[in-house]
């Protein structure tokens, strides 16, 4: 007979689903991530728009990650209508898109990740305790905000993002003062590294494909070449254009969110994969403090992904203050896209990973297809995977309660920061054993 | 003040982004001391701690999109003293709401492979068509400042003061030429409910709507000036249908709106 336990929500992610364990005689028969999202139907209601909207309207997938999807979104629509957009103009978006690291990254560190490492159920609880640290953690998300709010107009949902570029465009006074606000932060978040490579990490290694995008000479954020870092193999990349021959989606009938697969494996994007992909780009001193902080070239280990982030910080937060120091107003606020026939692609590195947009326009810029692939329904693969080797490993053990593995079993996913936006509320964690579990 | 006298504060998400409790996280400086005058009773998004109600406040957020968010809705109305929806998606319906002037299941089909899979209720509806609701406050996203209002005045135990005037208010108080009448750029500031602070014309771009209908909304006089400003009329309907679309909707049902809900012939894909 099968015991079926219901022991309570899973909090801290963004949105909502459940977590469904079988075990049997002591073995983990199956791990599922269940999304509830009730749809949303972006990709339906983006045809029959102009090629200037994905933008404003994408972002409306993801009140956590709204410049990922303007900045995928413009780079689609502008690939499809043979349009570049370089020079300082690249260069803010690359500065917007930092702001949105900070702000996202150490969100996820503090307020979400945090606590499970110092045995919270909340930041706030856990400010009972670190206030200091809280109080510096929220500090850095300020900073955070500040680049979003002066580039974008606000934090959630920006509104001066336009394909082409943006509506206006800072002065170089205005990123001076901001700078001035950057600074104090960069040295936060170099303590907030420190504090978080002194956590304790359990052993455990994520043996999916690493999966990122490159650039020759920086670490890519808002653009490059989808690559591909297998296990225990050398690395390949696809030309974008190619995305999705290789990622291919499929539904799984217990789950809104579709899961998607990399030529056939399971993959994971986000932090760990970016760090193992371009860790060696980051500039000398980031190098030097990831170094401290244990970090040592690619890491597998997903509860580490936590000092990766907070290595991302520092280094968006360096990469900031160098673009702010090498600003030159651009002449024009945006670049004239105009519309033609056509299909474009656009890939950018959400805090959560690769997220991919692909639009079909008309002659007229009307939107006569879309697709979205957003990085957690790439990574569901990933997570069920480290959720059934990390349970696995702890009934291997002595015996486990039920409320200990619930505990272990929401840690290993809240490890990938999954962003389940949009979907409905209750996170029930349901683990079925059978007459040996 | 003993622990069991603070005000029990409970955060509940339906369809959205997120972005709206998101906004209670993005209040940094506010967020700690807030901690000390509420007890925060229910917030997934942030806390593991899950209390039972009832609570003294409930903020929702997101729209009721299948039968059994319509279910839950209504035990948490039951639970809940005072009860605030935020957000577009949670007082209009949200972008979602597109799907109420279209075909579901045509929708299910362009997402979905396998569209037996999927639940989900043809119309997208905000928090006030399935139950009563104290305040609604508007904004895709909502506005930090509007939110802290609502809880202290909540705290105070009075009105909170939330204006319904609309955005052309807010940019003549922030001294914003307007961008209609110097560059005749389409704006939707005459019937945007303020909040935003004017956010859009002070970046020189039209207002959009995301905060959905003021308190006085004239749309026969909104629509020509649009055409006026060289939108077509599929364009018009663009602006008007994106994140509050229900709500802009239910003022279009005059002679000189244009109330065609399908999308125009020859753009249907």
């Amino acid at each position: 007979m099968n015991r079926v336990l219901r022991v309570g929500a899973l909090a801290r992610v963004e949105g909502e689903g459940a977590l469904h364990l079988t075990i049997d005689d002591g073995t983990v028969t199956a791990a599922r991530l269940r999304i509830f999202e009730p749809p949303r139907f972006f990709e339906a209601f983006l045809r029959g728009r102009r090629h200037t909207e994905p933008p404003d309207l994408t972002s409306r997938v993801c009140g956590i990650c709204p410049v990922a999807y303007q900045m995928s979104a413009c780079r689609a629509v502008e690939d499809a209508c043979g349009v570049t957009v370089d020079g300082q103009l690249a260069a803010l978006r690359r500065l917007l898109y930092c702001g949105e690291w900070i702000e996202s990254q150490t969100l996820h560190i503090h307020l979400l990740h945090a606590p499970d490492f110092l045995g919270q159920d909340s930041a706030i609880q856990l400010a009972r305790e670190h206030r200091a640290a809280v109080e510096r953690g929220l500090r850095i998300k300020q900073a955070g905000n500040a680049i979003v709010e002066l580039l974008g107009g606000r934090s959630i949902h920006p509104v001066n993002i336009r394909v082409g570029g943006f509506h206006r465009v800072p002065g170089r006074a205005e990123l001076r003062a901001l700078a001035e606000r950057l600074r104090p932060a960069r040295d936060d978040a170099l303590a907030a590294l420190r504090w978080v490579a002194g956590f304790d990490f359990p052993e455990a290694e994520c043996q999916a494909d690493l999966f990122a995008l490159a650039e020759p000479d920086c670490y890519a954020i808002d653009g490059g070449t989808p690559t591909v870092l297998p296990y225990g193999q050398e690395r390949r990349a696809f030309p974008l254009r190619d995305f999705t021959a290789h990622v291919v989606e499929e539904q799984v009938p217990y789950s809104h969110a579709l899961h998607a697969r990399l030529d056939g494996r399971r993959h994971l994007c986000g932090s760990l994969a970016r760090y193992a992909i371009s860790g060696h780009l980051l500039p000398a001193p980031v190098r030097q403090a990831a170094r401290e902080a244990g970090l040592d070239g690619e890491c597998r280990n997903p509860y580490r992904s936590i000092v990766i982030r907070a290595v991302e910080v520092l280094y968006a937060l360096e990469e900031a203050l160098r673009l702010i120091d090498d600003y030159d107003p651009p002449p024009r606020p945006a670049v004239d896209v105009p519309p033609r026939a056509g299909t474009g692609h656009g890939a950018t590195e959400a805090p959560r990973g690769m997220l991919y947009h692909r639009y079909a326009l008309d002659a007229d810029g009307i939107v006569t297809d879309a697709r979205l692939i957003p990085p957690t329904s790439q990574n569901q693969g990933a997570i069920e995977d480290d959720l059934r080797r990390i349970v696995q490993h702890r009934l291997t053990g002595s015996e486990a309660t039920d409320t200990e593995l619930t505990r272990l079993a929401e840690r290993a996913i809240r490890n990938h920061d999954p962003c389940i936006s949009c979907s409905a509320h209750f996170l029930d964690l349901t683990v079925e054993r059978g007459p040996g579990g | 003040m003993t622990t069991q006298a603070r005000p029990r504060l409970a955060v509940f998400k339906f369809a959205s982004c997120d972005g709206c409790q998101l906004t209670l996280l993005d209040c940094e400086d506010e967020l700690l001391p807030l901690a000390g005058e509420v007890d925060i009773a229910y917030f997934l998004e942030a806390s593991s701690a899950v209390e039972p109600g009832p609570y003294d406040l409930a903020l929702v957020d997101g729209s009721i999109t299948t039968a059994e968010d319509a279910e839950r809705i209504r035990h948490i109305r039951a639970e809940s003293r005072h009860l605030v929806s935020i957000g577009a998606c949670a007082t209009a319906g949200g972008v979602q709401a597109l799907r109420n002037f279209a075909d579901v299941a045509e929708f299910r089909d362009i997402v979905y492979a396998r569209p037996e899979y999927i639940e989900t209720l043809a119309t997208s509806t905000p928090i006030a068509a399935h139950v009563p609701v104290d305040l609604e406050l508007q904004g895709c996203p909502i506005d930090r400042g509007q939110l802290l209002e609502v809880i202290t005045a909540f705290l105070a135990g009075r009105k909170p003061d939330i204006p319904r005037h609309s955005v052309c208010f807010a940019c003549k108080r922030r001294g914003t030429p307007c961008v209609t009448v110097a560059h005749g750029t389409p704006c939707l500031g005459p019937v945007t409910h303020a909040g935003c602070g004017a956010l859009c014309p002070s970046y020189g771009r039209g207002c959009y709507g995301c905060f959905g209908p003021s308190g006085s909304v004239n749309m026969p006089a909104m629509i020509p000036l649009l055409r006026s400003d060289g939108l077509s009329d599929q364009d018009v309907l663009r602006l008007l249908h994106t994140f509050n679309v229900a709500a802009f909707a239910e003022l279009e049902t005059t002679e000189e709106a244009p109330h065609r809900w399908a999308r125009p012939e020859g753009e249907r894909s």
